[in-house]
């Protein structure tokens, strides 16, 4: 098979592509501040970080349309930010504030905003691919054209739900790319002592739909596989596996001080860093320069800055409001 | 004018009904199209709405729950279809931790307005694994409304209202009901959730009663009529949100409960209403509380040996003349 083609439904413009390395800074300014506001005790519960992984949710968003949707994970930060979520209201969900996207009852695992798309992040691993499937059901039913992208990660696959989900969307051609964010370890486990095939995009054989193996931390190449994938979901040709090899650089979670994983395999992957070699890119076209890279990671930085005292400064929630939201 | 129809009659009319006044509405499970539903409850939905709108599913419990949830966040209207309530337990993920909770966990963001339509198929020997009757395990989650209709008129009504409802409901009929027979208006109606109905009234005994339990209350109390006691029979038709307030009124005039349902003893629906009334009713109970349940066994299939698990006539009975 060739090179996916690029469709004209992903804006290539030089804006396009810096808006995309934008996205990348904010996601690892973002995880940074979380870890550091992690150890300043701001944070209230679990916060899975995503660094090393930015190319994969930013080029999966930038292929979707404002009206498609995101079904996303334990490790959502970087999907919220590539869909345009707030991050003085994210920032404030996971500090637990009344302000945040969720009024404090979600945090960090639970950040959701339907009015752009993203359906919600998800705490149970593969919880989120049934419900993906069903939102693309839903599509169908109502008789739009949304796509649904749905994140998950290498973990996931050997749910049961993986499997009913993946079937069930191609027993009925539904509009869903799975996105299967293959960072390698599901905590301790390795992907390899865990999954019996050596790629996830074995799997999707088994769906008869097409499996795609793309270097994670290469944004372009996730935008032009997506972007591929989509027009196939939307044109009513049905769902695709896509297989973003890629590995987070932190410990599973903030509360996860050992890290089982070989020191040299993460200084192997460090060196791979998908913002690196997305500023290499965009230096070598001239799309970036040193002063203007300077000026977007001042900007993102005080944009940190900003959220940071939006979310501390946010009132904590009415403990009336507890018992609210449970029916509509 | 009203009309005679079976229980299944009418929830397939609810169905029927409700796939015609609103497109968003469909209905997806296991041979639920072709077949019409292993009870006939979605008979006839495929010829009417296509398949599109009355989707056979493999056998994969999760997924179809989670084809429900995912498209009602989306703003369809799916009605679910578990065939029996104890498939469900393998759906308990996607039912328990995404329908329950996406509405909170989003701090009110969004609806999840699917119904679950299951059976509960005791009383016919088909032992342990597709005779539960599990409304106390969906009742125990926050987020979830539980129904359970005991008549033809409360199926009908009840479900017409569950498909409106913006929240997930888990709607569970008796599998012994489907061919019973009774009356409903000819013109539509809905009932509203979240209210108890009083089939019967009476000042000696209040009994509470769900599902199939209402109707071995109301012979109970025909019986028991004769010899000049009267029992005020109470079904609580959703089981949560429950109207706690009718059973209360019944039990402040009577001074005297028993509640009969269908689920197994320990931390059952039984025992959380026997709870409730001891909280906000001690004053006026002039008996200890009667609970009549399935003992805390796996459903046997002999039907020697069922009988002897299941809530019966002669051990409601027993239990409201232990209470007066």
């Amino acid at each position: 098979m060739g090179r996916p083609h690029i469709t004209d439904s992903t804006d290539m413009s030089d804006i396009a592509l810096l808006e995309w390395y934008r996205q990348m800074l904010t996601i690892r300014a973002f995880e940074q501040t979380v870890l550091a506001s992690h150890k300043r005790r701001l944070v209230q519960g679990p916060a899975h970080t995503y660094i090393g992984m930015e190319a994969v949710a930013v080029g999966t968003c930038a292929a979707l349309r404002d009206d498609d949707y995101i079904t996303s994970t334990h490790r959502g930060h970087g999907h919220c930010i590539a869909r345009g979520l707030d991050v003085n209201r994210m920032l404030a969900e996971i500090f637990g504030r009344a302000t945040g996207y969720c009024k404090g009852k979600g945090g960090s695992m639970h950040i959701a905003d339907v009015s752009r798309g993203m359906l919600g992040a998800d705490g149970i691993v593969g919880g989120g691919i049934p419900i993906a499937m069903g939102a693309a059901l839903g599509c169908r039913v109502r008789g739009s054209s949304q796509v649904v992208a749905c994140f998950f990660g290498e973990g996931a696959i050997n749910q049961g739900s993986f499997h009913e989900s993946l079937n069930m969307a191609a027993i009925r051609n539904l509009p869903v790319v799975f996105v299967c964010e293959n960072n390698h370890w599901a905590l301790s486990a390795g992907f390899e002592a865990t999954t019996a095939v050596s790629d996830a995009a074995d799997r999707a054989a088994a769906y008869s739909m097409p499996g795609h193996i793309v270097d994670g931390n290469d944004v372009l190449a996730v935008v032009e596989t997506v972007t591929q994938a989509v027009q196939r979901a939307r044109g009513g040709d049905g769902p695709s596996l896509i297989e973003c090899k890629t590995y987070r650089w932190e410990p599973h979670s903030v509360f996860n001080t050992q890290d089982p994983r070989p020191p040299e395999e993460v200084e192997a992957w460090k060196g791979k860093d998908p913002i690196q070699r997305f500023r290499t890119v965009l230096t070598s076209r001239d799309v970036l320069d040193a002063e203007r890279d300077l000026k977007l990671q001042r900007e993102v930085d005080q944009r940190m800055q900003e959220a940071v005292a939006f979310a501390s400064e946010s009132p904590e929630p009415d403990p009336a409001d507890a018992v609210r939201d449970v029916f509509a | 004018m009203g009309k005679t129809i079976t229980f299944s009659e009418a929830l397939n009319e609810a169905l029927h009904e409700e796939m015609h006044r609103d497109p968003n509405v469909f209905v997806l499970g296991e041979d639920i199209g072709v077949l019409g539903g292993l009870f006939q409850v979605t008979k006839g939905l495929l010829d009417a709405y296509g398949g599109e709108r009355v989707i056979d599913t493999p056998i994969s419990e999760a997924a179809i729950a989670g084809a429900g949830i995912g498209s009602a966040l989306v703003g369809a209207r799916p009605v679910v279809e578990f065939q029996f309530n104890d498939f469900m337990t393998i759906a308990m993920d996607q039912i328990v931790n995404h329908a329950a909770k996406l509405r909170y966990m989003t701090g009110g963001q969004v609806e999840v307005p699917v119904v679950m339509r299951a059976a509960v198929c005791s009383g016919i020997g088909m032992g342990a694994q597709h005779s539960q009757s599990l409304e106390s395990w969906f009742a125990h989650v926050p987020g979830l409304i539980v129904i359970m209709p005991s008549t033809p008129y409360a199926a009908k009504g009840l479900l017409k209202a569950a498909i409106r409802d913006p929240n997930p409901v888990v709607f569970l009929e008796s599998r012994l009901l489907y061919a019973s027979v009774g009356e409903i208006p000819e013109d539509e109606y809905l009932l509203k959730l979240s209210q108890s109905f009083v089939h019967r009234e009476g000042n000696d005994v209040t009994v509470v009663a769900t599902g199939r339990m209402l109707g071995l209350a109301l012979t109970v109390a025909e019986t028991l009529s004769k010899e000049g006691l009267e029992l005020e029979v109470i079904d609580p038709q959703t089981l949560k949100p429950l109207d706690t307030e009718t059973i209360l009124a019944s039990v402040k005039k009577t001074g005297r409960l028993v509640i009969v349902n269908e689920g197994s003893r320990s931390c059952g629906f039984a025992a959380e209403i026997a709870a409730t009334m001891t909280e906000q009713a001690f004053d006026y109970l002039d008996a200890p509380i009667q609970r009549v349940t399935s003992k805390d066994v796996p459903m046997p299939v002999s039907r020697v040996l069922e009988k002897e698990i299941l809530p019966s006539q002669d051990a409601i009975l027993q239990a409201v003349m232990a209470c007066v």
